[in-house]
């Protein structure tokens, strides 16, 4: 019994040392955008990573979303007669939430899971002893460009997804189910307003942060995993990188919601 | 140590320790401006740690050393800057960044430090890359090159700042014999060339008679003795002894412990 209580309580530390572990970093990191010299190369290379090497993800899966989506409102909205609102139906479920939360979930999944791995290594094979011998900041140097890119890309890749998506939607829509293309535009344009589209902005922004912090954060602290080093020890902190971003992506799309709609 | 000898380190009765395991014990090692230190000692003996503590990459638990004015125990973050950037590093692995060449590795320090042009930067690159041998490896990735190559690419960034200090990790560890020959000559070059003071961390003896002015050994995280090679050699201790004679340690068994530890969990 009291060796149940001792577990539990020392998860609890752990997981409360974790948290401050992360905050701490974070702070670093944010700090350490304003010194100098700014990295304007390797914040280009990072854009190019997390941005244009996502592209074609996310074009594919926003394509397939806005399909899918036209699809199922098409086969509810013809009992109640209301097709002519699907483009309304569609563009406003991904604006508000599949666009960031898809786009989210396809960036941890190519962008987090690497970030996290490379950094683990970085760790591992002492470079990030080496840049701070040199009186180089990794934080600013490695951690920096990546958070800064992060937030410029995935809000971008958002608004892709969003688009295409829409025109998934449009090709459903019109060429398979004989909607009027004139209508689905137009109820488009009634129905999204700016509230939404800063909604999907808030949402992409936050969960850009979410996303690079934690993968950064678990590679960064990969000696600190317990019980396992080395390759394991990456392939472990990977793994949670992952899973632990999505759902704290989730739950903050939850509130950020909850706040605006 | 003579008297005209300028002391550039200090170390002052460190302590050092991961958690609750005390790895260093009371050391005490002055390091001489234009010295080869070469710190010696078997694996888990401390000296890695002994590094890191010099280096500011971990605090000890008590105690203090000294580079002149400044304790890089208790410095402030512009000051251990400052002094970063009169000291070189060279890790044991070499620790490239891999995402950049070479040459971009060994550029890395003077981009992020100082106002130099780019051709000036790529010529003094090149001058270090010719001193490690590795001319011509510029444009290679850190993947290409074999474990000597990297540990001289690492070298040659460490001494791209010109500094005044030179630390290396283990430079003959995982090598051929001719290769780890030839690291040696390297750092005998560096200190006549550049008049570095060169730390160096290594088990391997050969090498540490070769290039010492002085060794420090340490045993079990305490330090038994700093003295010439001459001195360690005619030391009378026995785990220098052993350590020289390469003699395998004898470890007194405990028949209560030892049969203990083969029943533990049986019943």
């Amino acid at each position: 019994m009291f060796a149940q209580i001792e577990k539990l309580g020392a998860s609890v530390i752990a997981s409360f040392d974790e948290l401050g572990r992360f905050g701490l970093f974070l702070n670093s990191v944010v700090w350490s955008i304003f010194s100098r010299p700014f990295g304007f190369n390797d914040l280009l290379k990072q854009i190019a990573f997390i941005g244009a090497g996502s592209m074609p993800i996310i074009l594919l899966s926003g394509l397939f979303t806005g399909m899918v989506l036209a699809l199922q409102f098409y086969a509810v909205m013809v009992d109640f007669g209301a097709v002519e609102l699907m483009g309304a139906a569609v563009s406003k479920s991904l604006i508000q939430e599949l666009g960031p939360v898809m786009t989210a979930l396809m960036v941890i999944a190519r962008v987090g899971s690497a970030t996290c791995a490379e950094i683990a290594i970085m760790r591992n094979e002492q470079q990030f002893d080496a840049l701070t011998c040199m009186a180089i900041s990794p934080y600013r140097y490695i951690m920096a460009p990546r958070l800064l890119a992060a937030i410029v890309s995935i809000p971008l890749l958002t608004a892709f997804y969003n688009l295409i998506g829409i025109f998934g939607g449009y090709v459903v829509g019109v060429y398979l189910k004989d909607l009027s293309g004139a209508v689905y535009m137009q109820t488009i344009l009634e129905t999204i307003t700016w509230a939404d589209l800063k909604m999907s902005f808030i949402k992409s922004v936050i969960f850009a942060v979410i996303i690079i912090w934690i993968a950064m954060g678990k590679g960064f602290f990969v000696h600190l995993e317990k019980g396992v080093s080395g390759a394991e020890a990456v392939g472990r902190v990977t793994t949670k990188a992952v899973v632990v971003s999505a759902i704290v992506m989730l739950f903050a799309d939850y509130i950020i919601s909850s706040f605006l709609i | 140590m003579t008297e005209q000898s300028q002391i550039l380190i200090d170390v002052n009765n460190l302590d050092s320790a991961y958690g609750d395991r005390q790895v260093l014990h009371d050391i005490n090692l002055q390091v001489e401006q234009g010295e080869i230190l070469v710190i010696m000692g078997g694996s888990g003996s401390g000296k890695s740690t002994l590094l890191r503590n010099m280096l500011g990459l971990m605090k000890p638990r008590t105690g203090s050393i000294e580079f002149g004015d400044i304790n890089i125990c208790h410095a402030t973050k512009a000051e251990i800057s400052k002094l970063r950037r009169s000291m070189g590093v060279a890790f044991q692995g070499g620790a490239l960044l891999s995402s950049l060449s070479v040459g971009d590795n060994i550029k890395l320090p003077l981009r992020q430090h100082t106002d130099l042009d780019e051709n000036t930067i790529s010529i003094m690159t090149r001058l270090k890359l010719e001193l490690m041998n590795l001319a011509d490896h510029e444009d290679l990735m850190p993947s290409e090159l074999s474990g000597g190559m990297l540990k001289r690419a690492g070298l040659a960034r460490a001494v791209i700042m010109d500094p005044k200090i030179l630390f290396f990790d283990e430079p003959s560890a995982g090598l051929d014999p001719v290769t780890s020959v030839e690291l040696d000559q390297l750092i005998l070059n560096l200190r006549s060339a550049m008049n570095m003071t060169i730390i160096v961390v290594t088990h391997e003896l050969e090498s540490a008679f070769t290039i010492a002015d002085r060794i420090a050994v340490l045993f079990d995280g305490e330090l038994v003795i700093t003295g010439t090679v001459d001195e360690i050699k005619a030391c009378t201790d026995e785990r220098v002894v052993n350590l020289i004679n390469r003699k395998p340690r004898k470890n007194q068994l405990d028949a209560d412990k030892y049969l203990s530890r083969l029943t533990k969990g049986a019943n």
